[in-house]
């Protein structure tokens, strides 16, 4: 391999863990903070492209459409957790994998019935839609780069929320100690809904985001489950810095995998899973268990 | 009615269809062996992602038998639909739900090769007449032929192919083929290397990737690197609107043309959007062929259903002219069960593909056309082969 070709690989690499990051964050904050093993978590990311596709349909702008998608996701993840999930916490993982799979299957097929079975494409903004040219035969999409910029202002907004602000402060201290919240006097139930909502909305955000890379069709949910399951595992549940550094893992993994042992693409990721946690169980930024 | 129906509305339609079909599943008393109907076991997917293409193969195939009297050699027809959920392992369930529960005297469908694989496996054993009316899986010509068992769709190696020569002749002589590490994927990429080598062109690399990844950043880099004159791939719906996509947006198709398997570029176009230009496929139909049976065709099954016709809607349409074909041959009696198989391999269909007949294995003898996308439609450039033949190799009819 040349080292332009290295080059670009990294590149690709490092791009698509971002894109990682961004579909994990979300998946990680809900079980960090409320515990909640959330397998619809792919079912918002899909929610999230469809909604892209069908707004920026109608208003003739994707970035309209994310601008209205946002507040209805956030809607659908408050009475999801309003409905649903809220009646679970007290309950073993076994019952929210259960519930959350019942999530799928209505989601799927609501999606079936509003939308119907065809694949979509969501055009790149005409803003976005250049190419910068790399090598004298490979160019590289904008948009991508956009997507990377964007997760990183997602990362740090987390990190500035969670770290810096009394809303934070709030969601690490009931993570910690939720009864000890409730007696000083804070609405423990409504501080998780909010975070439940902001987690789906985080979630279908990527969904909206990625649409135009990775076109709209059913079952796309499914396809980024079991990825993100592996970014948050890797990195220690529960950690927004532990999923940070497990989707550029992957990433790297993924990527370099393919070119060097392209007979075993498909075990390279979860091959370098079970490496990690054979090395540390609890992941990379996991809390060791007490 | 002129506007196109809403998926809602489609849906119901087909529940309340359904519906029908298990009503009539009661017995009826009684009936007198001549005017007894004849039953057609349907399996197809009319849930999930196949489900619009089980609708389509559904409503041309019945399409075809109304157009004939909506009898078959003169005696009515009950059609027995069983949602295959395209899942191959409810499919033996399934193929025994209409062989042995209901005693169908024809079995169709379905789409999904897995499903293929096992219901014609329980077909041979029990001698049911099968058409296949999607499903392309190669070994359905070869080591699964079987007397009663027809197929009105296509093998996978018959639609790939004729693209290796006609690479060549374009100049193109050494590709990379990329594609999904699974059956059909293997196959439609073999038969491409097959024609393509014998023609002397020279493969540089074949990328597989694990299905249904679909995150190909990687391989395109390994693509530019590579430098070859033309890649060959194959991958399906949503996988190959997003391939379509990344291969543009990493400005391959200026310097590298892409070539493909016919499904690349049949349902996807529209959500590809420019992506899909200039892209050329081999396939045994395209919407725009100027033959007069096609523009009747399409025209009709519009007419019908309110939807565009495409490539399944064409193989259900021509499944059900071999059924008119045959039972009028024997005149309605479904107990000759010879003469009905050797009319069908006698069958020359009309298609809106073009004539079609059956080699020796019983699979379709047919031209597979060559097909560039130009303004979102698949334009038919011209016959890439004529009267296309699948090997057959290892079944014992040939």
């Amino acid at each position: 391999m040349d080292v332009s070709s290295f080059l670009v690989q990294s590149l690709n690499s490092v791009q698509y863990g971002f894109l990682l990051f961004l579909v994990a964050s979300g998946l990680t904050l809900i079980f960090g903070i409320l515990g909640v093993i959330n397998l619809a978590h792919g079912s918002f990311f899909m929610i999230g492209a469809y909604l892209a596709h069908w707004l920026a349909l109608k208003t003739g702008n994707l970035f309209v459409a994310i601008a209205l998608a946002l507040p209805l996701s956030f809607l659908l993840g408050l009475a999801v957790e309003r409905l649903a999930i809220g009646f679970l916490y007290a309950r073993d993982h076994l019952y929210q994998v259960l519930l959350t799979y019942g999530l799928i299957l209505i989601f799927n097929e609501l999606q079936r019935i509003l939308w119907g079975n065809d694949v979509h494409g969501v055009p790149v903004p005409a803003l976005l839609s250049a190419s910068i040219p790399l090598t004298e035969a490979q160019s590289y999409p904008l948009y991508r780069f956009f997507i990377s910029i964007a997760c990183i202002g997602v990362a740090a907004a987390m990190y500035l929320v969670i770290h810096r602000t009394k809303l934070g402060m709030l969601i690490r201290a009931g993570a910690a100690n939720r009864e000890m919240v409730e007696l000083l006097g804070f609405g423990v139930k409504r501080l998780y809904a909010l975070v439940f909502a902001l987690g789906a909305a985080l979630t279908a955000f990527a969904g909206m985001l990625s649409a135009p890379v990775n076109s709209v069709y059913p079952g796309m949910g499914e396809h980024i489950l079991i990825i993100s399951f592996v970014v948050v595992v890797i990195g220690g549940l529960g950690s927004i810095q532990g999923a940070f550094v497990g989707a550029m893992l992957i990433g790297f993994v993924d990527t370099f995998g393919k070119v060097f042992l392209p007979e075993a693409a498909s075990l390279s990721v979860y091959a370098f899973m079970a490496a990690v946690l054979l090395w540390r169980p609890q992941g990379l930024f996991g809390a060791r268990p007490a | 009615m002129t506007t196109r129906k809403t998926p809602t509305r489609r849906r119901f339609l087909s529940a309340a269809a359904g519906a029908g079909a298990a009503a009539s599943l009661l017995p009826a008393p009684f009936v007198l062996a001549q005017t007894a109907k004849v039953k057609v076991g349907i399996l197809l997917p009319y849930t999930g992602t196949y489900a619009s293409l089980g609708h389509n193969i559904t409503d041309a195939m019945i399409m075809a038998i109304e157009e004939a009297g909506g009898t078959l050699g003169g005696r009515p027809v009950e059609y027995v639909k069983v949602d295959s959920e395209a899942d191959p392992a409810k499919a033996a369930n399934n193929t025994n739900k209409l062989i042995a529960g209901e005693k169908v005297d024809f079995l169709t469908g379905p789409v999904h090769s897995g499903v293929a694989m096992a219901m014609v496996k329980i077909a041979r054993e029990e001698g049911t007449i099968t058409i296949v009316s999607n499903a392309g899986a190669d070994a359905l010509a070869r080591q699964m032929c079987a007397p009663n068992v027809f197929r009105t769709s296509f093998s996978n190696w018959q639609t790939c192919y004729p693209m290796g020569p006609e690479m060549v002749k374009r100049g193109h002589k050494k590709a990379v083929s990329i594609t999904w590490n699974y059956a059909a994927g293997h196959e439609m990429i073999g038969a491409f290397k097959e024609g393509y080598v014998k023609a002397g062109g020279q493969v540089a690399k074949e990328i597989l990737i694990p299905f249904p990844n679909i995150e190909f950043q990687a391989h395109l880099t390994e693509i530019a690197s590579l430098k070859p004159d033309a890649v060959f791939t194959f991958f399906s719906g949503g996988g190959a609107v997003k391939f379509m996509k990344d291969y543009d947006a990493a400005g391959l198709k200026k310097s590298i043309p892409l070539f493909g398997a016919g499904f690349l570029t049949d349902g996807t176009l529209q959500a590809a959007g420019p992506a899909g230009e200039g892209i050329i496929t081999t396939l045994h139909y395209a919407e725009s062929l100027a033959n007069p049976t096609n523009k009747r065709f399409t025209a009709a099954f519009k007419a019908k259903t309110g939807r565009p016709a495409d490539v399944f809607a064409v193989q259900g349409y021509d499944t059900g002219q071999l059924l008119v074909h045959a039972m009028k041959a024997v005149k309605g009696d479904v107990k000759a069960k010879k003469e009905i198989m050797a009319a069908m391999r006698a069958a020359k269909l009309d298609s809106p593909r073009g004539t079609m007949t059956f080699s020796k294995s019983q699979n379709p003898i047919q031209d597979i056309y060559l097909r560039e996308v130009k303004n979102g439609d698949n334009v038919v450039l011209g016959v890439a082969q004529k009267a296309v033949e699948d090997p057959g190799r290892g079944c014992g009819m040939t």
